[in-house]
């Protein structure tokens, strides 16, 4: 198959390309979810991101926070953005730092005003960004502008047979264009990490990998009461026949297909390295791991599932493939792409890698996932340890 | 090309998986290697749903299971040429 060059992106200021347009409204913690949620209700075209944190932390978890809602302000699928927090000095840091990108933004701060006078303000001034954004065209973008990461969930022996090398393949055509990549799941390499590791496309990102997944895995064992054999695999992945973590994280790995990785990144964090493919720190449980992804930059997202994991992000659209006959049977609503012919052997991986390759452009120029189309927007903050 | 009722991922895995509904009791399985493309028989011990794994000889206490061509556990439990290979005759040697 021939690979189109380009696709319709959204320009943005700074350079970057977005496959989707939002207008957001960050609550900066969890109190004020209800104001920025009041906030898009009011206003067509306008979306709110509430969570769960915010408040009392500190240090790298702290960090950690801000660098979330400052990267998914960032991201190039945001047209605008609304920040609403309790008091003015971290909401006015998040401000100030997505406003680098050269978009719309505005802070608004609840104290000494109460909900409804914010709701008023910060609404007068989100109609002013909807409108102004409803009024973006798509242009054509270079295939290079594509901020492609990846990750897995609900997985079966299908997915490392099949689903996850799909995704593999299409990493190995798409990299000489130029796209940037990213995997994660720390925790869910434990078996493979030597083998991932390998793959380092320098020494120094070797050691930072191992560096990593052996600090992630100290925790693990200092806070096992037991063997995790009741999280890792999930009930689920044993339903589906995975058996063990290292089984798990073989059949993981096979997401990067033959591509070596140029850095680790933090949590979050946004590559620096150019082109090509990246390892992010994050936590293996799906809408953490997207939210991380998203927050770090990466403009469309491609998840593999075998038994049927269902996850949205409200700002990076999730395209979902199988290799599960039976989940593309039963939750065909969740499934964009269906490869289960390449285990009755009627399709093959290289034709696999290509329709998941239109399908991944066909989403990047407009058309909405199954997870947007059944409103799934699922946006969940990583949190590392307890509050001060 | 007919539709294999087993997959290997390669050649030195000492298991396979199902990748029909359910294998029956008895059942000579074709089993396709992806590795090298060779096509091998594995008679069915029992019922084996789809993505579970099946034995491709036998195996005792303390041997390793290869997938991928890589350690993915160590057994626990005896185990036949046949035999279903999964939680309770298999574990993890992390954690």
């Amino acid at each position: 198959m021939e690979i189109p060059k380009s696709f319709l992106g959204y320009k943005r200021e700074n350079g970057r390309a977005g496959t989707r347009n939002h207008v957001i409204i960050l609550p900066v913690d969890d109190i004020s979810n209800a104001c920025a949620e009041a906030v898009a209700n009011n206003i067509k075209g306008t979306i709110a991101l509430p969570h769960s944190y915010g408040r009392l932390q500190f240090g790298a978890d702290l960090e950690l926070h801000f660098r979330t809602m400052i990267g998914t302000g960032k991201n190039p699928n945001v047209a605008a953005v609304i920040v609403i927090g309790i008091e003015p000095k971290w909401t006015k840091r998040i401000v100030d730092e997505i406003a680098k990108t050269g978009k719309p933004v505005e802070g608004f701060h609840i104290e000494r005003t109460g909900d409804i006078g914010t709701i008023m303000k910060a609404s007068k001034k989100a109609q002013e960004f909807s409108q102004w954004a409803s009024e973006k065209q798509r242009e054509e973008c270079p295939l290079s502008d594509l901020w492609i990461s990846v990750k897995c969930g609900e997985s079966d022996t299908t997915s490392g047979l099949a689903s996850n090398p799909t995704v593999g393949n299409l990493m190995e055509k798409l990299e000489p264009f130029g796209v940037h990549l990213c995997f994660g799941e720390t925790s869910e390499l434990t078996g493979a990490e030597t083998v991932c590791a390998a793959r380092g496309a320098t020494q120094e990102a070797k050691d930072k990998f191992m560096k990593t997944w052996t600090s992630y895995n100290d925790f693990i064992l200092k806070e096992a009461t037991d063997d995790l054999s009741e999280s890792q695999p999930t009930a689920g992945n044993i339903a589906g026949g995975l058996t063990t973590i290292e089984e798990k994280a073989f059949g993981n790995f096979q997401k990067i297909g033959n591509l070596k990785f140029i850095d680790v990144l933090e949590p979050a964090e946004e590559p620096k390295k150019g082109k090509g493919l990246y390892f992010m720190d994050t936590s293996s449980a799906a809408a953490e791991c997207v939210t991380l992804q998203a927050a770090g930059g990466f403009n469309i997202h491609l998840f593999p599932t075998g038994q049927g994991n269902i996850i949205g992000n409200p700002i990076e659209p999730v395209v979902k493939l199988t290799a599960n006959p039976l989940t593309a049977k039963l939750m065909k609503e969740h499934v964009d792409c269906d490869v289960s012919k390449i285990l009755s052997r009627e399709m093959n991986l290289s034709q696999a890698g290509d329709e998941l390759i239109k399908e991944t452009l066909r989403v990047a120029n407009g058309r909405l996932t199954c997870a947007e189309a059944l409103g799934h927007k699922e946006f969940v903050m990583t949190k590392l340890y307890r509050s001060a | 090309m007919s539709q294999p009722d087993l997959i290997i991922h390669d050649e030195k895995d000492n298991v396979g998986v199902v990748v029909i509904e359910k294998t029956k009791k008895g059942q000579d399985c074709s089993a396709w290697i992806m590795e090298n493309d060779k096509t091998i028989k594995v008679s069915s011990t029992n019922e084996i749903p789809l993505g579970h794994k099946i034995a491709l000889k036998d195996l005792k206490e303390g041997d390793t299971i290869l997938k991928y061509g890589h350690d993915i556990g160590k057994v626990v439990k005896s185990i036949k040429k046949g035999d279903h290979v999964h939680v309770h005759n298999v574990k993890t040697k992390k954690w």
